[in-house]
């Protein structure tokens, strides 16, 4: 028990650490521009990734649709905050970002909840394509939704701006493939680092818990689990719908990051929910400190190869991929390591023993 | 008059869906694993043929056959570095990450090549379109050979697997590795002969997809892969006639959902089909249902 | 007092009758004997009793209680918990924490008061720990409650199975071949515990099991299957006595 609380903590500390860290170095200004630009990004996939750890490493199911939560909850954020900033001008921008917050989680929560009913009763490589397959559809969605309002109520089409039939093209809100323009600029590296504080805290506390020990017992053995009196399903259901809430959290950060918000394959696509499989499993399926790291240096590696390889980093950013998983995963590799690990330990072992004798 | 276009476009499609979707899931029958990779094998394939055609202007015919050897060597070469070490990994998403590593490298090689822009692919296909019922109905001379290959292959496949030694070998090594191997096959040489197979159908099938859909890019072979994967698992992974089912149907529901309900919604359209199937039918339509025993 | 009543009990996989017409009635605080030859559908009988397969005729009663067709985790709450003959545990978990799971549902709080760490959330996990560790002590596993259960050795994870299907306080304990794969000391030493059990927590436990002695050694009553049916039914010497019985073991 007390070593979990501790080992928690570290991971927080961590956190901070790197908070305080950063602010110094903007203030003494030894940070650079594109370093700053970067900051609230990583706070978004580290959320994310954590978030997606609960689905992949706490309940042992693998989805490829982790951005398409992003995606509802970016959208549904940012058309309130969008709204309010039209409409109620007066709002403080603290109350009307944190309304965005709950609005973005809970509604990706909601689509979470409901994709995961029909979807959580497939399994492994079937589920996965079938999350991804969800993803899309909600990005394609959100690609084709227009939406307005001005004096005459709510306008909405899936066919094309015109169809809204408004007099002033300025109340447009969602406009298709153009997405939302002129979000308000709520997000910051502070606010993400608070964010992602009690991402962690939620996740870390319901791991943790009766409930967290229910969904890793149902990752570990379903048929066992059952076996005690487990709801398969339910515990199923919040893990899933819990993660995606976290995800949509990710995107309202991302949302009120920028002025113009789209529906992008790079973006919501299915490649950004791979990437983010990618950090859960560098950092360690199931660990939630390893992926708030993998999350933060594989966004920050592609940057730090452009002043040394500019060319050629995307390439070197695949090989470093691909040898860090032969060398994590591959059995002969880890016999490998341990061999070189017990021969190194020997030695070191011998240069004692030979040191007391003399 | 404009509905049979529209089919026969949607089987053409579907016939190069059904190509890659081959190879997804012979793959994945053999080494029960998803390889991200494979839709970027069509890219290179792709490329390959252009280099040869259009670059150094040589004959088309020798284009497709170079393509076929570059992309059976990649693939054999992929599978060697990459996926072999990680077979025994304790977790089955090793492979896969590892997978996502090759699609990237093989993108930013293409990147790194061939730039970023769009080349323009001269067809290999040199025939004349047939018009039907009074010119009302045209068939371009690609669809015709996509769709006659296609069905070609498939035969020869479908024969290899059942007639041959080789085929049977496939067959056993997908059912159970171990008792492969004690019955004397080879299983490594199995698993290569089938990523090759798999690879050379890419060559083929990203050959044809550049001739109907000149534009070529590094990321050309990324959406038609996930396809192709949607199609496998359609038709339910792992069995070659459901591949070839999965392809073509995605192919015509494609085409039909641009043509009758939205151009943009077609991608969800296909992905909503899967999902209703998946779904109805978890294992896709031709999948075995195989259950946990307590 | 019967706690389990089980009346023409029968189910078909395709065209073949697995178990067909199984009657069994249990008294409480009994130590009763599932045998028989393989593949004779004992573990039939333990999954259609626990709610995996759904049986195609017959009722099952447990203490007074139709449980027929019902799922596994109400069959459970019911009050019939299991081990499995393949061990499966909680294999991440540790030994500790597997046992909580089987707390899970006599020691509730919400999932709220789980993240927001309210003061019931600590009440209430110091009262599982509590729990958990005095069950783990019955079977000496005290020691070992943060090891994860796969690093166990295979005696104490059969143990550790035992432990947690206590841990969901069931009216009938069913234990799937639990001397499966050990040398004759373990399996000496797993009668002491069984017979424990049974004493300590005043447990009805219905077993199946190889090890003859095991069984001649523990269960008071038996029931012999054969082929799906119930071939010999009654005290355990009378039914090994069985010429029926012998001629099923030994052949002709």
């Amino acid at each position: 028990m007390k070593k979990t609380v501790r080992s928690n903590l570290i991971t927080i500390g961590i956190v901070v650490i790197a908070y305080i860290i950063v602010q110094i170095l903007i203030s003494t200004g030894n940070i650079s521009s594109l370093m700053k630009g970067l900051l609230v990004p990583m706070c978004v996939y580290a959320i994310a990734a954590v978030s997606l750890n609960l689905t992949v490493g706490i309940l042992g199911e693998l989805s490829l649709g982790h951005a398409g939560f992003m995606c509802v909850g970016a959208f549904s954020s940012a058309f309130f905050s969008k709204c309010m900033k039209m409409f109620v001008p007066g709002m403080p921008a603290g109350v009307r970002f944190l309304i965005a917050i709950l609005i973005g989680a809970a509604l990706a929560g909601l689509f979470g909840l409901l994709i995961g009913i029909p979807v959580l009763r497939l399994k492994g490589d079937y589920l996965a394509i079938v999350t991804l397959a969800f993803g899309e559809i909600i990005k394609n969605i959100v690609n084709i939704l227009y939406l307005g309002i001005d004096e005459n109520g709510v306008h909405f089409s899936m066919k094309n701006s015109l169809d809204l039939n408004m007099e002033n093209s300025d109340n447009i809100i969602i406009n298709g493939a153009q997405g939302i323009t002129g979000t308000p600029n709520d997000s910051n590296f502070t606010v993400g680092i608070i964010l992602l504080v009690v991402t962690l805290l939620i996740v870390l506390n319901l791991i943790h818990s009766r409930d967290g020990r229910a969904i890793m017992a149902i990752r570990d053995n379903t048929i066992a689990a059952e076996s005690v009196g487990i709801p398969v399903t339910k515990y199923k259901l919040m893990a899933f719908s819990i993660s995606a809430a976290l995800a949509g959290v990710a995107g309202v950060l991302y949302a009120h990051n920028l002025s113009t918000l789209t529906a992008l394959p790079k973006n919501f696509g299915y490649n950004q929910s791979i990437m983010i499989l990618v950090f859960v499993v560098l950092g360690g399926m199931g660990n939630i400190r390893g992926s708030v790291i993998a999350a933060v240096v594989l966004t920050l590696l592609p940057e730090l190869l452009r002043g040394v390889v500019s060319d050629s980093r995307m390439l070197i950013y695949a090989i470093v991929l691909i040898v860090i998983m032969l060398f994590n995963w591959a059995p002969a590799c880890l016999e490998w390591r341990e061999k070189v690990a017990a021969s190194v330990k020997t030695k070191l072992g011998k240069k004692n023993v030979s040191k007391e004798v003399q | 008059m404009s509905f049979i276009t529209y089919l026969i476009n949607g089987i053409s499609l579907g016939s190069v869906y059904a190509l890659i979707a081959l190879g997804y899931t012979m793959v994945y029958g053999i080494a029960k694993m998803l390889n991200f990779a494979h839709g970027d094998v069509i890219m290179v394939g792709g490329f390959t043929c252009y280099t040869i055609c259009s670059t150094m202007g040589m004959h088309p015919l020798l284009g497709i056959l170079v393509s076929v050897v570059v992309c059976t060597v990649l693939g054999i070469t992929i599978e060697k570095i990459a996926y072999k070490p990680l077979r025994k990994a304790s977790s089955p998403l090793a492979v896969l990450i590892t997978a996502i590593g090759v699609s990237y490298f093989l993108q930013n090689i293409a990147l790194l090549i061939f730039g970023a822009n769009a080349k323009s692919f001269t067809s290999v296909v040199d025939m004349e379109a047939v018009k039907l019922a009074d010119g009302e109905i045209v068939i371009s001379g690609v669809t015709i050979v996509t769709i006659v290959s296609c069905i070609v292959i498939m035969i020869a496949l479908m024969l290899f697997i059942n007639k041959t030694k080789m085929g049977q070998a496939m067959l056993a090594v997908s059912e159970d590795k171990g008792a492969a191997q004690l019955m004397g096959i080879n299983v490594n040489g199995t698993i290569s002969l089938t990523f090759a197979i798999g690879s050379a159908l890419a060559a083929i099938a990203g050959v044809l997809l550049c001739s109907a859909y000149p534009s070529l890019t590094p990321y050309t072979g990324s959406m038609p892969g996930i396809k192709a994967f949607v199609a496998a698992v359609f038709g339910g992974i792992g069995s070659i006639p459901g591949a070839f089912i999965g392809g073509i149907l995605l192919g015509v529901i494609q085409i039909f959902s641009q043509a009758y309900i939205n151009s943009q919604m077609a991608d969800a359209i296909v992905f909503a089909v899967l999902i209703v199937v998946l779904l109805v039918k978890p294992t896709g339509l031709l999948g075995k249902n195989i259950q946990e025993k307590v | 007092m019967a706690i389990l009543e089980v009346k023409n009990l029968s189910i078909s996989f395709g065209g073949l009758r697995a178990v067909d017409d199984f009657n069994i009635t249990i008294e409480k605080g009994r130590l009763y004997g599932l045998i028989g030859p393989n593949g004779a559908g004992k573990t039939t009988v333990f999954n259609l009793l626990t709610g995996v397969y759904k049986p195609s005729e017959g009722i099952i009663t447990l203490d007074g209680q139709n449980i027929t067709g019902k799922k596994t985790i109400d069959i459970n709450r019911a009050g019939i918990a299991r081990t499995f003959q393949n061990i499966r545990l909680f294999k991440e978990l540790t030994v500790l924490d597997n046992v909580k799971v089987g707390l899970h549902n006599h020691k509730q709080y919400g999932t709220l008061t789980g993240i927001l760490r309210l003061p019931k959330f600590h009440k209430t996990e110091k009262a599982m720990n509590q729990e958990a560790l005095e069950l783990l002590k019955v079977f000496g596993l005290e020691n070992e409650a943060d090891t994860l259960a796969s690093n166990l050795p295979y005696g104490k994870q059969r143990k550790l199975e035992i432990a947690r299907a206590l841990a969901t306080k069931p009216k009938l304990l069913l234990l799937d071949e639990p001397a499966a794969g050990m040398n004759p000391n373990e399996t000496q030493e797993l009668m002491d515990t069984i017979r424990f059990v049974r004493k300590h927590f005043d447990m009805t436990i219905l077993l199946i099991e190889h090890d003859m002695k095991l069984v001649s050694g523990i269960c008071e009553e038996l029931t012999v299957l054969n082929f799906g049916h119930v071939l010999c039914q009654g005290k355990t010497t009378d039914v090994l006595n069985n010429p029926e019985v012998i001629k099923a073991y030994l052949g002709e």
